[in-house]
């Protein structure tokens, strides 16, 4: 995958995502989306009660097709939108090989382009 | 873990602005309505015309790192609303009828002149009353129009009853060591994190009546927990309900709503009894040590665990982890506050910080102070009033704290009084700046409502025309948003400025009302050369005695920390006379209150236990009729209390108020998930749509506050609907505890039922406006 075709995407370390909207918004709002339509989503499981008695309740975003990396922001020399503004720091962008290198626990995703 | 750090920083230089292709980027601070009173730092990104085009959270604030909350990223939807308030309107129909006339400032100005002269020549300058919402950039500007320009003393939280939010856990801070303090999340300090040398992830960290994610209250940005959870720390949870930190914390209390004294006081009999406190702490700082022991023999965690509906082996748990965490901190919250016992809530959680040694230590709870010494907040201009004047403050005479300054506002049920009988004397003008209490802060709303449509003058500024406008007010004024501000914010570190970058029709800055207001009625109160608001915060820099103009500031690109100092009661950083210890009589960390013994009892020293004044055990007979347990007030991501319901993204996420019940709950009363349902108790009721979450205790419901319908017509009897969804229909006034602070808005009790066609001829807000209130005695 590591030639000039590379795809970018973006990592998520969903452990950590609080449900906060702000990549939703975020999204919305960089590209002027209307009413009901989302660049990213945010799904969620839970909470629902394990046999072990902890509790699982667990938010992941979800990039749509809408979803174009933020090119003119990162053409600008800036992060994705949603990256910049996450509450609690989760997302990050980039190629996808370099992306995978970071993942080193459980509950991460990579979104590819 | 510092995921997204990786800002273009070529891109955010640390000056105060620069230009970014054609827009003109600004750095500053979101300090005024709609949003927080956290004061994130923001970029605004105006065009040519200083039209807002869009924001970004500032990646060179160590406060909030770049990012933001949703309420922040749809700010320029908000700032250029087209229903924006754009100059001063005055009433020409009945209140209530949305009949308005566009005037000039200057006429705005002639009709306040006139009508302060009168009431301050025929009833005294005490007959004029300001309030506000919530405390933001706006509490300055209030206290200073009111203390020098209408000379009267009483300022507060507009009909909040009990001051009950904040206010009592301050007080009490106060009484009990002299200072607030706050859960340290290295915020204090300029490198946050694993970069500050000095500070520790704590081990364990009690998340206590808040969900911060969602809250971010008392200038506390919750995802700061979240960096923490990422460094190791714990979580134990105190609420009623999961939240989702709650299902990521080794322990979650689901505590009956109102209870959190009783579990505070069970897990000090923990922690006290198995031995676990700090005894060096304990022998070198406090005072009442061996009166606490005593006293919380009879709080045996069998009984609290029972009151509070947990299990109690969780509450020996949390109490031993919490002991045994090096360091260990307390995140406290609103569920404090809104207690009739609220004062000894907040005592009894104090007292578990303190015996366990976790107080002014890296990643316990630190005390702290205003970042500058100006008194920015509800006291501002205080010592501008008249000899006497001070004295008249209303519910001074029966509140001791409040007589000896330990809160800065006077007491709101007794300005409710005063307007209701005229006792003790008449109160005939109301300010209301940046309050929308009907929709929101007011407990019983229809009996506020009543009281203030029996007003003489009453003025509202604000940034949309509100429910409270429609109904109540002679005069509305149109506010200024944070980037069409200059100001400065000293609420803890770091020192920020709020500079201006652009201007909306005729909204004025909140300072700049007061200033224009001094020079027509009390010119020898102010300096001759403060003309703008940026002249009023340099004076009050000066007059503080604080080494920078606000342009310094500025320089330094808009923020400044202060060296912070952990263990400041051992380096004699607390007190006046430079001596170790606390900024009490004792010198100590007080366990046992001694201002309240000294002032003759007036509250109980240590803390106590006290059920809710209507509970399934103080009011059996009641709980019969309404079989639930009713809290209110917590948050969502997409509004601040009344604010942001006329925003599209946010309504777009959040379409309608939403009640939580379980659904065995539903089943019994015959409730189906997205219908619409009465709450219901002896006060009144109010209508929400049914949310089911299997989290909760059956016996608890859970509704929104805030809540009113700028899409519906804003004229009487629809008024918004701000009745019609209303929590505030069913909660007290006057139920505070005995130092005056407190309201149990938290605990009531209820019913519910689904709306039919038939139960729902009359709305709620047809039956104030129109058919008297509920009817029920007071
Ligand atoms: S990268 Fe940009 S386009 Fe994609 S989800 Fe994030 S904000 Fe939306
Ligand atoms: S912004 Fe971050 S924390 Fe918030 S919902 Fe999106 S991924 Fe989760
Ligand atoms: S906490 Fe959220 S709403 Fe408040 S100022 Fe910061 S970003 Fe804005």
């Amino acid at each position: 995958m590591s030639n000039n075709t590379e795809r970018y995407g973006l990592l998520i370390d969903y452990e950590y995502c609080s449900g906060c909207h702000v990549c939703e918004v975020a999204c919305k709002k960089e590209h002027d989306l209307t009413v009901g339509q989302w660049g990213i989503k945010i799904h969620q499981d839970g909470p629902r009660q394990l046999d072990n008695g902890r509790w699982e309740y667990t938010y992941i975003p979800v990039p749509t097709s809408l979803c174009d990396l933020c090119a003119d922001r990162v053409k600008g020399g800036k992060l994705p939108n949603c990256v910049h503004h996450c509450q609690a720091g989760v997302m990050v962008y980039g190629k996808i090989s370099e992306l995978a290198e970071k993942v080193d626990k459980d509950t991460m995703a990579i979104f590819s382009r | 873990m510092k995921y997204n750090n990786a800002y273009n920083f070529d891109l955010y230089p640390k000056t105060l602005r620069w230009q970014e292709g054609d827009l003109t980027a600004t750095r500053t601070t979101m300090w005024s309505g709609p949003g927080c009173h956290n004061g994130c730092q923001l970029i605004f990104y105006t065009d040519k015309d200083g039209k807002l085009v869009k924001v970004e959270g500032d990646p060179n604030s160590p406060y909030n790192q770049g990012r933001l909350c949703l309420r922040c990223l749809e700010l320029p939807e908000i700032t250029n609303h087209q229903d924006r308030l754009k100059w001063p309107l005055k009433r020409v129909g009945e209140r209530g009828e949305n009949k308005w006339e566009r005037i000039s400032w200057d006429e705005a100005y002639d009709i306040i002149a006139e009508n302060v002269r009168k009431f301050q020549k025929e009833t005294g300058p005490e007959s004029i009353v300001s309030m506000m919402g919530t405390g933001r950039n706006v509490s300055q500007a209030l206290g200073q129009n009111q203390y020098a320009n209408f000379g009267g003393p009483d300022v507060c939280l507009a009909f909040l009853s009990g001051d009950s939010c904040m206010n009592p856990r301050v007080a009490l801070c106060y009484v009990m060591m002299g200072n607030i303090n706050v859960a340290d999340m290295s915020q204090f300090r300029e490198n946050r994190y694993e970069d500050d040398s000095e500070w520790a992830a704590p081990e364990n960290i009690i998340v206590w009546g808040n969900n911060p994610v969602v809250s971010n209250s008392d200038c506390f940005l919750g995802h700061w927990i979240v960096e923490s959870m990422k460094r190791g720390s714990k979580l134990t949870v105190v609420d009623p309900k999961l939240t989702w930190m709650a299902a990521k914390a080794d322990t979650w209390l689901r505590i009956r709503p109102g209870t959190d004294a009783a579990l505070a006081l069970g897990m000090l009999n923990v922690i006290i009894n198995e031995d676990l406190y700090d005894h060096d702490f304990v022998e070198k700082w406090t005072h009442g040590f061996e009166e606490l022991k005593a006293c919380v023999q009879e709080y045996t965690p069998e009984r609290m665990a029972e009151i509070c509906w947990i299990n109690k082996h969780d509450l020996v748990d949390a109490a031993r982890t919490y002991a045994n965490a090096k360091p260990g901190c307390i995140q406290w919250g609103l569920a404090v506050d809104q207690s009739k016992i609220g004062i000894s809530t907040a005592q009894a959680i104090m007292c578990l910080v303190g015996i366990c040694g976790n107080l002014d230590i890296p990643g316990g709870n630190v005390l702290i102070d205003q970042s500058a010494n100006l008194n920015f907040s509800y006291g501002c201009g205080i010592d501008t009033l008249e000899p006497g004047m001070r004295e008249k403050r209303l519910g001074d005479d029966k509140f001791i704290l409040k007589t000896y300054g330990f809160g800065s506002t006077s007491q709101s049920d007794s300005v409710l009084e005063a307007i209701e009988t005229g006792l003790p004397h008449p109160v005939r003008m109301l300010w209301l700046q940046s309050a929308n209490p009907i929709a929101n802060m007011a407990q019983d709303a229809p009996r506020v409502y009543k009281a203030i449509k029996s007003m003489e003058f009453v003025v509202v500024i604000d940034l949309f025309m509100t429910p409270t406008a429609v109904a109540l007010a002679d005069l509305v004024l149109p506010a200024a948003m944070s980037h069409e501000r200059d100001c400065i914010r000293v609420w803890y570190d770091p020192l920020r400025t709020l500079s201006k970058c652009g201007t909306y029709y005729e909204a004025k800055e909140d300072e700049q009302i007061g200033i224009d207001l001094g020079k027509r009625l009390a010119p020898h109160k102010w300096p001759e050369w403060v003309n703008t608001t940026r002249d009023f915060m340099n004076w009050k820099l000066q007059e503080g005695g604080v080494p920078w103009t606000m342009e310094e500031i500025e320089a330094e690109g808009g923020m400044i920390y202060h060296p912070f100092n952990y263990k400041k009661y051992e380096k004699g950083l607390c007190r006046m006379d430079g001596e170790p210890g606390f900024n009490t009589p004792t010198g100590k960390f007080e366990l046992f209150i001694t201002v309240f013994e000294a002032f003759g009892n007036v509250a109980p020293s240590l803390p106590y236990w006290e059920e809710p004044p209507e509970s399934p055990y103080s009011t059996p007979e009641l709980f019969k009729e309404y079989p639930l347990v009713l809290t209110t007030g917590h948050r969502s991501f997409e509004f601040f209390h009344s604010e942001h319901r006329n925003s599209k993204t946010s309504r777009e996420l959040h379409a309608n108020p939403l009640f939580d019940i379980h659904p065995e709950a539903a089943e019994k009363f015959g409730i189906t998930e997205g219908q619409w349902c009465w709450i219901e108790n002896r006060m009144g009721r109010f209508r929400q749509i049914a949310r089911f979450d299997i989290t909760l205790d059956p016996r608890v419901i859970r509704a929104e506050h805030g809540w009113w319908f700028p899409e519906k017509e804003a004229a009487e009897p629809t008024l918004f609907g701000v009745f019609d969804s209303n929590p505030n229909n069913v909660i007290p006034q006057f139920e505070y505890g005995p130092t005056g602070y407190g309201a149990p808005v938290k605990s009531l009790i209820a019913k519910v039922y689904a709306c039919t066609e038939e139960n729902s001829k009359i709305t709620p807000t047809e039956q104030v406006t129109k058919l008297g209130g509920f009817g029920y005695v007071k």
